[in-house]
């Protein structure tokens, strides 16, 4: 089976063995692949019955919960990793979840669609709309997503919370660039923090 | 595994059985049974490493008979959606154990029974029972069918809470647990409403004391006490839908007080028909063992310690129309589970058919159970 490039960096973050928590695991695929390639011991949260239904019948331990809500349910240190993919812009309290996510997993990997891209910032500054672009294919009115932020946010965010970068990778057209003007080209972002 | 599992005519397995295992068999009131009698059958065949053994719980009033005729009620079986060839629960592929609970009334040791020391029936002499006895009546069961460890123990409602209790009691026992619509505790409306039905019972002249002739019950009150339960099965939602407040076989209201709306009389029918199968004595002693359940109460009221160390998994099913059991009863035992550090899923399945939704069609939960079963055989 072949990950989607965003999920495939989240993967190779992740050691063979570790105890994993997929925050918004989506119908379990991750987990699954994490599972069947590098052993991991794989539990996850997602908000939509019929992707937990989905993850359950992969034979994962999946429950249905909220991030922002149900995280606090977890004991500290609990987990190697936990894993938040493509979900932080989605969060009522994106800040509030990061730190769970350091309480709860000895490390954490994060990926965000990054809002400084070049084709988002074209689309606010010379088209004057919203932008609606690979990365963020819905419109404004329709998305989960709630709170955008850029490479360069995030970085300031982690910085803020005293959060340590262990790695980063960008990508761009499914395809890993490097970390020069990731603010600018890079469509996504997968850090991976620890405290 | 004992050759005599394997055996066809082996009259420890099959359909309506009954096994009268020796006692004492100490109660959690610190009360005992000198004789344990239960009712249960089998379907399916262990297999040959015995790890294919399903343990089905059933609820308040149910029986052990899950997937096969009635032979009392000639009714068929109360879970044919989720258990029979190519559903999630396969006697094709499990070995599967359903028994009526201790203080039942389907051929296991309860009120009705005889009391050996006066040959008289227990009646409302029979101890008070709690679901730990229940649990341990089931285990007794498992030893005298050459069952040791269970690869699922499965249940909704009361049988949830058997399921759940069962980790607790028997950790090494049980590889994993069902628990659908159900709770680690009673709350004050749950134990409310069953005092209503036991003071109902009560409150009929026929009770007399638990003493009654096997042909003169309390039907009366016991019909009422079904009739309130009842109510507590299903939503609002779903009462709305199926009655409103349409009457029964008249057009304009009768200004007295027959059963002039269609709900009144399907109550009144769910009330006598329950009657007919079920004893009163029974209902009150299998209502206390409810309200008496609190797995966290041993723990100070820290659910999680109950499962500390657990390596059983866990699968805990809700529906959003259950008031009787809610949703948020079943993140309670998420939640503990989760902090003890347990494979733990969990789902709140849609439906508008409150409580009883666990019994009706429900093709979300037959995919959670059956991938949750297989990736655990």
């Amino acid at each position: 089976m072949t990950l989607r490039p965003d999920l495939a960096a989240i993967a190779d973050a992740v050691p063979a063995g570790a105890r994993v928590l997929d925050i918004g695991c989506g119908d379990g695929a991750l987990l699954a692949h994490l599972r069947d390639t590098k052993g991991v011991d794989a539990r996850g949260i997602d908000v939509a019955a019929t992707n937990v239904a989905s993850a359950v019948a992969r034979g994962l331990s999946v429950v249905q919960g909220d991030a922002d809500a149900d995280l606090a349910d977890y004991p500290a240190g609990a987990f190697d990793m936990a894993i938040l993919s493509d979900t932080l812009q989605a969060m009522q309290h994106p800040a509030a979840v990061l730190a769970e996510l350091v309480r709860i997993g000895k490390r954490c990997v994060v990926s965000f669609p990054n809002f400084g891209h070049w084709r988002v910032r074209a689309s606010l500054a010379l088209g004057g709309r919203m932008p609606v672009t690979r990365s963020l294919p819905v419109s404004w009115h329709e998305t989960a997503n709630i709170h955008f932020c850029t490479v360069d946010d995030f970085r300031a965010l982690a910085v803020d919370l005293g959060l340590h970068v262990e790695s980063a990778v960008f990508l761009s057209g499914g395809r890993r660039r490097g970390a020069a003007f990731a603010n600018l080209f890079a469509e996504q972002a997968v850090f991976v923090l620890s405290r | 595994m004992p050759a005599s599992l394997l055996a066809p005519d082996d009259q420890r397995f099959g359909l309506d059985r009954r096994a009268m295992l020796p006692g004492p068999f100490a109660l959690l009131s610190g009360q005992s049974l000198s004789v344990l009698e239960i009712g249960y059958e089998t379907y399916g065949r262990l297999n040959a490493d015995a790890s294919n053994a399903i343990l089905i719980c059933h609820a308040l009033t149910g029986d052990q008979h899950v997937a096969s005729l009635n032979p009392r009620t000639g009714k068929p079986g109360w879970w044919p959606r989720l258990v029979g060839p190519g559903l999630p629960i396969d006697p094709e592929r499990h070995f599967i154990i359903a028994s009526n609970v201790l203080g039942g009334c389907s051929g296991s040791s309860g009120p009705g029974s005889i009391d050996p020391a006066t040959g008289q029936r227990y009646a409302m002499h029979f101890p008070v029972i709690t679901i730990r006895d229940m649990v341990r009546a089931q285990a007794l069961l498992l030893d005298h069918l050459g069952v040791g460890v269970l690869q699922a123990v499965v249940g909704g409602s009361m049988g949830g809470m058997q399921a759940l209790d069962w980790a607790v009691a028997f950790p090494d026992r049980v590889r994993s647990v069902v628990a659908i619509a159900s709770a680690a505790r009673h709350s004050a409306q749950n134990i409310a409403f069953h005092e209503v039905g036991r003071q109902a019972i009560m409150a009929d002249p026929n009770w007399a004391g638990g003493d009654y002739p096997v042909d003169r019950p309390p039907a009366a009150g016991l019909a009422v006490a079904r009739m309130a339960a009842h109510i507590t099965y299903l939503s609002e939602e779903g009462l709305t839908a199926k009655f409103g407040r349409r009457l029964q076989n008249r057009e304009a209201l009768g200004f007295g007080f027959d059963a002039e709306f269609q709900v009144e009389s399907y109550l009144r029918h769910q009330g006598l028909a329950f009657t007919e199968r079920f004893d009163a004595n029974s209902y009150l002693y299998i209502t206390r063992a409810l309200d008496y359940f609190d797995l966290a109460a041993p723990h100070g009221g820290q659910l999680a310690l109950a499962f500390a160390g657990t390596r059983t998994r866990f699968a805990v099913i809700s529906f959003t129309s259950d008031w009787l059991y809610p949703t948020a009863e079943s993140r309670r035992v998420v939640r503990a589970l989760n902090a003890a550090g347990a494979a733990v899923s969990f789902v709140e399945l849609e439906s508008p058919f409150g409580h009883d939704a666990f019994l009706l069609e429900a093709p979300e939960m037959n995919r959670v159970v059956d991938g949750f079963l297989r990736a655990g055989s």
